[in-house]
């Protein structure tokens, strides 16, 4: 069939409307990458002189170092703890009925509606009221909380495309619950497990607002240090931090959508 | 053998964490309804006077700037986020498929500051955006987008879109092509496949997508506080400045708790909608 007029007019334009949109998505990297090859201390477009200064810089300010290994400390226990928790209720969720299954349903699914800093309120106020040190256990707790809804998704998800018949295979054999869970179930749910995983570590190093609330000076993570230093400095030190963490995160998803297709791990194929 | 394996064991971890999550939100019901003593960090006795303080002119303004930026973002996040999902579900080349899917959905593993930090550079009065139109002649004096409600809109829609285009994407993937060939073999053009076909059946994933925005925008902290600088007061920004800058804590947890009624009702709202669609579109 051939393509009338309209037809073409119609492609152009929805070229033209995806490249616009795309340009929209990636404009302000662009610029903060540029920003951050200002020689000067105040922006100018385009910059009268460029120079590494500011990336020197951000690696010598203390407080990204530190910030950051907070932020990595927590994700790595926040997201095991957030998966040991998250795919143990995914499993009871998926295989058993039990009371009050749906209240902690609820519960634990909360967090996808409470707004982030009502969360933060809340453990803060929480952990004064228990006389709870505000240190970094507190903010793993708060992280753990945030991330878990999306590991019990992505585990649940996983257990509803599972195939029954080779652990019942297993079972018939004469095999124990726990030696089929070991050698059967973990083993093929492991995709699922990596990828709900890795999300909740991703998702809790970016995590800014609940942390604000619940951090003090010394377990402040890097998001939290990046903000405190927009509000006392205006160099472009930040730009600096900005492209190496955008740099990091697109290398980190290039990888896994490698391994697990993006499409896959966000359901929209 | 137990008929339920496992049960305890797997169960008693999400209990724990489900009963931290129950004390925090009795917490802040708790505080609501306690006076504040300045200077002490317990709050004095019960109270109502939290929720009276509510119905002063900055806090209604903050919810009417919180409500107005959901709509814009919304509305603005849509129109976007659309052909965005459209061509990614539909793209034929999967490496075509695979850029757009990258480069939309990168953002959503960046969080909140980065995202704003690099808007602020665009925005500001000798950003990127201000000196382009400038040099292009087009303005002599440079627009304030920041500190405004343009500007932080303009952040939020980008901070938004990420998630709107997954939900879209969603649910114009499990649309079936097949009702699409059946009107364009009874002659319908490709405008009119679409608006009488596509756009109907993917109504169910906009409302959804536009219920997400909501959620999103509504927790936003970083974007307003940081584009609006104080000048756009949102409840997260006022919830923030309450408790950090005033130490009134109770205060603070009331106006959380209305927020968080108000998100529960438009919720509810949305997800009303969302079940009597997908009882029109399933029989």
């Amino acid at each position: 069939m051939r393509k009338s007029l309209l037809d073409h007019l119609l492609d152009w334009a929805g070229r033209i409307v995806l490249i616009a949109i795309l340009a929209f998505v990636l404009l302000p990297f662009v610029v903060v990458a540029i920003a951050s090859f200002n020689d000067g201390a105040i922006l100018s477009f385009p910059p009268r002189e460029w120079s590494w200064r500011w990336y020197a810089n951000a690696f010598q300010y203390r407080d990204f170092g530190a910030g950051l290994t907070n932020s990595l400390k927590i994700a790595v226990f926040g997201a095991t703890i957030a998966l040991i928790a998250g795919a143990g209720f995914a499993y009871v969720l998926d295989r058993y009925e039990f009371r009050f299954k749906n209240t902690l349903n609820g519960i634990l699914m909360s967090p996808l509606i409470i707004p982030n800093f009502t969360i933060g309120l809340g453990l803060l106020i929480l952990s004064a009221a228990a006389s709870l040190p505000r240190n970094l256990w507190l903010v793993v707790a708060t992280h753990v909380v945030i991330v878990m809804p999306f590991v019990v998704r992505s585990v649940y998800v996983s257990l509803q495309n599972f195939e029954r018949r080779f652990e019942q295979a297993a079972e018939s054999l004469g095999g124990s619950p726990w030696h089929v869970l070991r050698t059967i179930t973990l083993p093929l749910l492991a995709p699922g497990l990596a990828s709900g995983g890795l999300f909740a570590a991703i998702l809790s190093f970016n995590e800014f607002t609940a942390s604000l609330f619940v951090v003090n000076q010394s377990t402040q993570t890097l998001p939290v240090a990046m903000y405190n230093y927009v509000r006392e400095y205006a160099d472009p030190t930040l730009a600096a931090v900005s492209v190496i963490y955008v740099l990091a995160v697109a290398v980190i998803l290039l990888i896994v959508h490698k391994f697990f297709r993006l499409e896959k791990v966000l359901n929209v194929e | 053998m137990t008929k339920r394996p496992f049960l305890g064991w797997f169960a008693s971890p999400s209990i724990l964490i489900a009963f931290g999550i129950a004390a925090s939100f009795l917490a802040i019901v708790q505080y609501s309804f306690r006076a504040n003593i300045p200077g002490a960090l317990d709050p004095g006795g019960f109270t109502l006077e939290n929720f009276t303080t509510l119905w002063k002119a900055i806090y209604g303004d903050a919810f009417l700037n919180t409500v107005l930026l959901c709509l814009w973002t919304a509305v603005f996040t849509l129109l976007i986020g659309y052909p965005l999902a459209y061509a990614m579900v539909r793209a034929r080349s999967v490496r075509l498929r695979s850029a757009i899917l990258l480069i939309s959905l990168t953002p959503l593993f960046l969080g909140e500051i980065v995202r704003t930090y690099s808007w602020m550079i665009v925005l500001g009065n000798r950003g990127f955006l201000n000196a382009a139109l400038m040099q292009m002649g087009l303005i002599d004096r440079p627009i304030p987008f920041m500190f405004t409600m343009t500007g932080v809109v303009i952040a939020l829609v980008h901070f938004t879109l990420p998630i709107v285009v997954v939900m879209l994407a969603a649910g114009l993937s499990h649309i079936d092509r097949n009702l699409e060939r059946a009107a364009t073999s009874l002659g319908a053009g490709r405008v009119r496949v679409f608006l009488t076909v596509t756009l109907p059946l993917s109504i169910p994933g906009i409302v959804a997508a536009t219920s997400t925005a909501f959620a999103w925008t509504f927790s936003a902290f970083a974007t307003p506080q940081m584009i609006g600088g104080g000048q756009v007061q949102t409840i997260s920004t006022l919830v923030y400045q309450v408790g950090f800058a005033s130490f009134n804590f109770p205060l603070a947890a009331s106006l959380s708790l209305t927020g968080l009624l108000f998100t529960v009702a438009v919720l509810a709202i949305f997800n009303t909608g969302i079940r009597r669609l997908e009882r029109i579109g399933g029989h």
